[in-house]
């Protein structure tokens, strides 16, 4: 007895082989690397690599190797000296077509990812980097809806002019009519025409009407703001240059944005967050300012503005062109060493221009710089949203001559406003306000403290552990050793399989689970002693040993999972890490200290007569 | 005779489990008034505020930041040493206005050569979020183990882990609130995690409760208890020293960041190991345990003979 069949041997060597060879990626460290990718619809391509190679050549950059995997060109390099100076002078030379943004890299043998060996990677708490989670203001998407609908109501009924007035009243749309008749024809004009609007109910008067946006149109307005937001988004975060990041919907209304390694963490939020763009308008040189800014009364087709230092100008209320129109946008320095932004306009832009600017010729034209916030305040012990929009002129000069689609504006307030006022335009501007409600920095000398501490800790428990085991439980206990360190080494190969991020608390996850894991042992071994004090064959002690253990295991391991199970189903980011590899421990303990120490102590005792156990 | 063989120990724990009870009602009293005065020190996960972590080359000067922040009339912040005296940690009360900005501008105050090795904001709206998360969490969790016990044993004994459960949690808590340690979201799941270990002690303990109660002629309940809590004894204080032991390295050797969650686990598990001896089982028996409440019922029994 104790003798387990040669295939049931031969099928535990097997899987332990198979998850050695996939967990030793892990042991290989990392490269300091460049990654360059392309974006939007460009590719890179082999012919990229060999530009760059040439690139890094004639600058006398050392480098350890260049080459394309995944779409994506990765450089190595030996020393970081090497790799931000590569990282300056790639982003000076390529187009922006590519984006080139620092990473780290494993350096697994050829041959170990030619069989798919890859490794776990490193969370934001071991890598260092921003995990940001921001909420789209969806009562802004509904009230720009609002507005749309206001428009094409109005439109829709203007025809046969049915309508006597339309006003908005929060979120409704309120129409009044002449007579009843009219009323009658308008309502079937928007059934058939703006089904997305609902009369609501009892709201319907002899000569008025309340209508509302459906919810289905509400709902698929507000899937619209959040997706395309994710892809402005996505383009920021490219101009950024981050290799990995993560920009994920959460829910309804929010959106995860993880930042692997990005030193700047000030930047990446001016950035993410800013709903800015400009707006090119006419001054209204007609009348006079001092008269409108004392009387308050501003004339019909002007609105007034401010400069930045409060100086008030007038200008004309229908816009030339807006940011939607830019087509790219970079910043520089002008002739008088002043930061600018040029801005190339798209073709019907253009035209507009070319049209306002022969017309208005030594006219003067005015950049309104708009951004919209919305932030969450706490007033009276109540949670609020705050909405605010800024609309500044930065710069008003004369028109000196015809221009068409590129030109320049100047008047920003440094090197840095003009860098991201560059970047925001090109990027796209966000569909509706966003706002960070959450933000976790990392640094990267806190990340590497902490792989440095949560692996020695590792180290530290696993080993006092072995310790203890080889003492208490001597043969027995070795036997529970090879399980454990068995147990361990699955534990990265399933990670690693998963492609799961390891982080802090997921490391504490296989602290916990090695003190736990050896319980399944400790409650056989103690078993099998009981027996052997109940003078029991020294054969029949081990086979019953393990046999009445197992439904005790098979409870107490089912009730863990069962907790950890709920914490990974609560939990956010730092709680899921934990109780992923908690539950993967678990599961993977019953195997090695079930079935591997079955099969070792068989091969020790089994099938044969034994005087004594070391137990 | 007694099933115990000579070697196994014969202590009385059901005899004592007066002194036990007298014991475990006053840890309860004791942090449930203190969770009742003083509360748990929440942190920004669950209140809302920023924190910012920033290492500094020398000593660092923390009146000086105190003073730096109040002239900037930044109210409601609390500058300690994080770990070592290079390292501050300032906390932020969620601010009238509180946004991720706030950061950025105190980071830019403190001045140049500091590391920023750790910023979180969390928004008043998430805070309260995660709060309700959290506390769904543990009701989850303890419905969850309820059911699944119940179902494999007996209601007795599913009413005698969860009173465990509490018991060990609220304990556990109240030493967060006497000592007034910082109460965050790892806390949270250490907690959760020491509802998970604590159950797997008194599960091996009810396990072996159940086989005695099946494998003897004894209908006693108490000394098949006690006899059960012998035969496990070897077996509790093992799992709880291996687990103990890494958790020491843990709170010795992971950081700062990883303390306060390996903390909790360390008093979890002693806490945990204690209840499962002595808490778990003097309520199965004030709940009336007895032999025919363990014995499969006639419909099972015939299930079970129709096996081959």
């Amino acid at each position: 007895m104790n003798h387990y069949p040669i295939w049931k041997n031969a099928l535990i060597v097997f899987f332990i082989f198979i998850s050695a060879l996939y967990a030793l990626p892990n042991i290989y460290g990392s490269d300091l690397a460049i990654q360059i990718s392309g974006t939007g619809d460009y590719v890179v391509q082999d012919q990229d690599v060999k530009n760059i190679k040439n690139t890094l050549l004639d600058n006398e950059i050392d480098y350890k190797s260049v080459g394309l995997v995944d779409s994506r060109i990765l450089i190595r390099f030996e020393d970081s000296q090497s790799q931000l100076s590569s990282k300056a002078l790639l982003k000076n030379t390529l187009s922006r077509n590519y984006v080139v943004a620092l990473n780290l890299a494993p350096s697994i043998p050829q041959w170990l990812s030619n069989v798919g060996g890859k490794a776990m990677s490193l969370g934001l708490d071991l890598r260092g980097g921003v995990h940001f989670l921001l909420e789209v203001d969806m009562e802004a998407v509904v009230s720009m809806a609002i507005d749309r609908y206001y428009n094409e109501l109005r439109t829709v009924l203007r025809e046969d002019r049915l309508y006597k007035s339309i006003r908005k009243e929060g979120n409704l749309l309120v129409v009044s009519f002449k007579t009843e008749n009219l009323k009658t024809e308008a309502k079937k004009l928007i059934k058939d025409e703006l089904s997305d609007l609902n009369i609501v109910e009892g709201s319907e008067t002899d000569l008025q009407l309340s209508l509302e946006i459906s919810s289905s149109a509400q709902s698929a307005a507000k899937s619209s703001a959040l997706k395309q937001n994710i892809t402005t988004l996505r383009n920021r975060v490219n101009e950024l240059g981050v290799a990995e990041p993560i920009i994920q919907q959460q829910g309804s209304e929010r959106i995860v944005v993880q930042l692997p390694g990005v030193q700047d963490t000030a930047r990446a939020k001016e950035i993410l967050g800013a709903v800015a763009t400009v707006e090119f308008r006419l001054v209204d040189e007609k009348n006079d300012l001092q008269t409108a800014v004392q009387s308050g009364k501003i004339p019909v087709g002007s609105k007034l503005y401010k400069f930045r230092d409060g100086r008030p100008l007038l200008l004309k209320t229908s816009v030339i062109v807006t940011g939607e129109n830019i087509v790219d946008a970079a910043s520089g320095v002008d002739n008088d060493n002043n930061p600018m932004v040029s801005i190339t306009l798209d073709s019907a832009g253009g035209r507009t221009m070319l049209e306002t600017t022969k017309e208005f010729l030594h006219h003067r034209m005015a950049v309104v710089y708009i951004e919209n916030k919305v932030e969450t305040i706490i007033e009276d012990g109540n949670i609020v949203k705050k909405r605010s929009k800024t609309q500044d002129i930065i710069n008003a000069a004369t028109i000196q001559g015809t221009f068409s689609n590129r030109f320049q504006i100047t008047g920003l307030d440094s090197a840095r406003a003009a860098r991201n006022l560059a970047l925001l335009l090109r990027a796209g501007s966000l569909s509706a306000p966003i706002e960070i409600i959450e933000e976790r920095t990392i640094g990267p000398s806190l990340g590497a403290d902490n792989i440095q501490k949560g692996l020695l800790s590792v180290l530290v428990g696993f080993a006092l552990v072995l310790l203890f085991m080889g003492w208490r439980y001597r043969v027995f206990g070795l036997v529970a050793n090879l399980a454990l360190t068995l147990n361990l080494m699955i534990i990265v190969f399933i990670l690693s399989m998963l492609q799961a991020t390891l982080t802090l608390p997921g490391i504490a996850g296989i602290v916990l689970t090695v003190g736990m894991a050896v319980d399944a042992n400790v409650l056989i071994f103690e078993r099998i002693k009981e027996e052997l004090q109940l003078n029991k064959n020294i054969q029949k002690a081990i086979s019953a040993g393990y046999a009445k253990a197992l439904l005790t295991i098979a409870d107490a391991n089912i009730t863990t999972l069962i907790a950890s199970l709920v914490l990974f189903s609560f939990g956010t980011g730092a709680v899921k890490g934990f109780a992923v590899t908690l539950s993967i421990g678990i599961i993977t303990s019953m195997f090695t200290a079930i079935v591997v120490s079955r099969a070792v102590i068989n091969l020790i005792y089994g099938g044969r007569k034994v005087e004594e156990l070391a137990i | 005779m007694s099933l115990r063989s000579l070697k196994l120990p014969t202590i009385d724990f059901i005899n004592k489990r007066k002194y036990a009870m007298a014991f475990s009602a006053l840890l309860l009293i004791v942090s449930i008034i203190s969770l009742g005065l003083q509360g748990l020190k929440l942190g920004i996960d669950f209140t809302g505020g920023t924190l910012i972590e920033v290492g500094y080359q020398q000593t660092a000067d923390l009146e000086d930041i105190r003073t730096k922040l109040a002239s900037a009339n930044y109210a409601g912040t609390n500058v300690q040493y994080f770990g070592s005296d290079t390292e501050v940690l300032i906390q932020l009360e969620p601010q009238a206005i509180s946004s991720a900005k706030l950061s950025s501008s105190i980071i830019q105050m403190l001045g140049d050569g500091i590391d920023v090795r750790r910023v979180e904001f969390v928004g008043p709206k998430v805070g309260e979020e995660l709060t309700n998360d959290g506390g769904l969490a543990l009701l989850y969790a303890l419905i969850g183990i309820l059911i699944y016990v119940a179902f494999r044993f007996e209601y007795r004994f599913a009413l005698g882990s969860i009173a465990a459960l509490v018991h060990d949690v609220i304990i556990t808590l109240g030493v967060f609130s006497i000592l007034q340690i910082a109460f965050d979201l790892t806390v949270l799941a250490a907690i959760l995690a020491v509802i998970g270990y604590s159950l797997n002690d008194t599960i091996v303990v009810f396990d072996r409760i159940r086989e005695n109660f099946l494998s003897t002629r004894h209908i006693e309940p108490m000394p098949i208890v006690n006899d059960a809590l012998n035969q496990t004894l070897a077996r509790t204080l093992m799992t709880s020293l291996t687990t103990l032991l890494v958790l020491l390295a843990l709170f010795y050797l992971g950081g700062e960041v990883i303390h306060s969650f390996a903390g909790a686990l360390i008093i979890g598990v002693v806490i945990g190991t204690y209840s499962s001896i002595f808490v778990a089982s003097t309520m199965i028996l004030a709940l009336g345990i007895s032999k025919e409440d363990i014995l499969p019922s006639e419909k099972e029994k015939k299930e079970i003979d129709a096996r081959p």
